[in-house]
């Protein structure tokens, strides 16, 4: 062991993390991109194209935008999101409770910071094969008009981060007693209902609405949609998608370092 | 003398009102074999723990290789090999990728990883499991994956907590050997463990540590001549007469220590001290004359065995 060795870890840590979690990958690699590439098909297809028909000839709430084109820049940050939550929930109880992985890392001169960030480099990179993945199928599909299309993969990327306040929720868990699947069902899918991805937020009642406001995947999803087929809002709402997205990303990281760097230090 | 890797003073940890290791002071050696033998809960993995750099002390001072651990546990982490006491391999991955990707965490090169995983696996009898995944592996191959992985980054001080808990006896064998070894090279060693006989294999000197106190120190022969008799009787009357019988015994050896299932007669000579049991016209069932040996310095100093 050397200053050199010593060196390369203190700067470049978090890339070993990031390097451990894609050699994890490999075992179920083939799966992972299966997933990545069916599940955009199979959603584009059925409410682009399938529930589609059933909405007056295809017609998007804004005019000349198709209902496809309409849904697929949500659909595209969802999926982000749930790829991002994945690792969130699971990968850090795998780390601090399955499988000790992290206790491990601690043990080398990595610290909890440095884990902490290579397992957000891991959803970065996982977020980033998923969304490409998925702005390709719905080029494929037609669904995007405007040149700036491309960008809907950094609303999406911004989707995911801002869940991040599950990854430092998850490192707070001690005792597994299911709680991922409550997450799921009492946070998580009412926001993707409610969040303005199948349909406007504007059609629900005012009262409602701000389950919309709240959720990061409305923020994304109407970004997305700026990038996709806009702009319809004024730029400081956009501003105001990127901001919220960011400060959410960031509080979440932040707080999930802390409370891992705690958990670790016994 | 070369200057100690390590120097713990008043070392203290507490959470909350528990006071899981109570003001120890100790010294390590550059290639010394250092043992911290004591029951459950006596506060060796908390002090292990401590002297990782993964742990905050609460009070005291400690140095590891010149560095204290408040400011510099990367750089003190970086030069040490630590054998935790449950087996945190990463089950995801295959057995060689294990090192592979624990070597990266010490920032060698690549190349210089695949090199050390290999001569690691040949040390730690694995080559031929090198693909197996981790949880096809017995016991006794887990530690040794686990202390090959620890000797990675080639540490100058190895920490072992527990080394050999739960493993069978055979596979503890081959465990000591590959230690014994790795001591014949020079590396430092610490290592707790709660077995006398292990104590007594791997440890040059030793502190026996019981409810996070330092009890006594010494090699385990120095331990054993200052705290015991040469040598120790055990004889048996069965469970229900063991406690009535110990009173008729009174005067025979140095002590007397009576256990649920049998008496220990500490005396500098075991045969001598039978025929005297038998003089008296007590009858053991059985009679054992033993060497003494750590556990019995234990019993004296704390009044209670290692293992309850």
């Amino acid at each position: 062991m050397t200053d050199v060795t010593f060196a390369r870890t203190r700067r470049f840590g978090a890339w070993y993390v990031l390097e451990h979690k894609i050699r994890q990958m490999r075992a179920y690699l083939g799966t992972a991109l299966a997933t990545a590439l069916g599940t955009p098909v199979l959603y584009l297809f059925a409410f682009g194209v399938g529930l589609a028909t059933l909405i007056t000839g295809n017609v998007g709430p804004v005019e000349g935008i198709s209902y496809l084109q309409f849904v697929a820049p949500a659909l595209l940050a969802s999926a982000a999101v749930l790829v991002a939550m994945e690792e969130y929930t699971f990968g850090i109880m795998l780390g601090l409770k399955w499988n000790l992985t992290f206790v491990a890392m601690n043990a080398s001169p990595i610290t909890a910071r440095q884990i902490v960030n290579g397992i957000m480099l891991f959803v970065w990179f996982r977020m980033l094969v998923t969304t490409v993945i998925y702005f390709l199928v719905m080029f494929a599909f037609g669904a995007v008009s405007s040149p700036t299309g491309a960008l809907t993969i950094v609303a999406g990327l911004l989707a995911g981060f801002a869940f991040s306040p599950a990854a430092a929720y998850a490192a707070t868990i001690e005792e597994d007693r299911g709680q991922f699947a409550i997450l799921q069902r009492t946070i998580i899918l009412p926001l993707t209902l409610f969040s303005g991805t199948m349909f406007p937020l504007t059609q629900l009642p005012q009262f409602a609405q701000w389950i919309g406001w709240a959720s990061p995947l409305w923020h994304a999803s109407e970004l997305g949609r700026q990038f996709a087929y806009g702009p319809t809002e004024p730029l400081w709402l956009s501003v105001v998608h990127v901001a919220y997205l960011l400060a959410l990303g960031i509080l979440g990281w932040q707080l999930c370092v802390r409370i891992v760097a705690r958990r670790l230090n016994k | 003398m070369p200057a100690p890797v390590i120097t713990a003073s008043s070392l203290t940890k507490k959470y909350k009102d528990f006071v899981a290791v109570d003001g120890i002071s100790f010294e390590v050696a550059p290639g010394e074999s250092f043992g911290l033998l004591g029951p459950n809960g006596a506060g060796k993995s908390t002090t292990m723990r401590m002297v990782g750099a993964v742990s905050t002390r609460t009070d005291g001072e400690l140095s590891i290789l010149g560095l204290d651990p408040n400011n510099n546990g990367p750089e003190i982490r970086a030069q040490l090999g630590v054998v935790p006491q449950t087996d945190n391999l990463d089950t995801e991955l295959r057995v060689r990728d294990n090192l592979l990707v624990y070597g990266r965490y010490f920032g060698l090169p690549r190349a210089q990883v695949q090199t050390r995983a290999d001569e690691l696996l040949d040390f730690a009898q694995l080559t031929d499991k090198s693909k197996a995944k981790i949880d096809d592996l017995s016991g006794g191959m887990k530690r040794r994956l686990t202390i090959a992985r620890a000797l990675i980054n080639d540490p100058r001080i190895l920490l072992l907590d527990e080394p050999t808990t739960g493993l069978d006896p055979q596979a503890r064998h081959i465990l000591w050997d590959r230690l014994f070894r790795l001591k014949e090279q020079g590396t430092t060693l610490v290592l707790t463990t709660h077995y006398m006989d292990e104590a007594e294999q791997l440890c040059d000197r030793l502190v026996v540590v019981d409810k996070g106190r330092i009890m006594a120190e010494g090699s385990p022969a120095a331990l054993i001549r200052e705290h015991s008799s040469r040598e120790v009787l055990e004889v048996r009357f069965g469970s229900e007469r063991n406690a009535t019988v110990s009173a008729e015994l009174a005067g025979i050896g140095d002590r007397i220590e009576t256990l649920p299932d049998r008496i220990l007669i500490y005396a500098s000579n075991g045969e001598e001290a039978l025929v005297e049991v038998t003089r008296r016209g007590l009858q053991p069932i059985t009679s054992l004359v033993r060497r003494s040996s750590l556990e019995d310095v234990f019993l004296t100093l704390t009044g209670r065995t290692l293992i309850e």
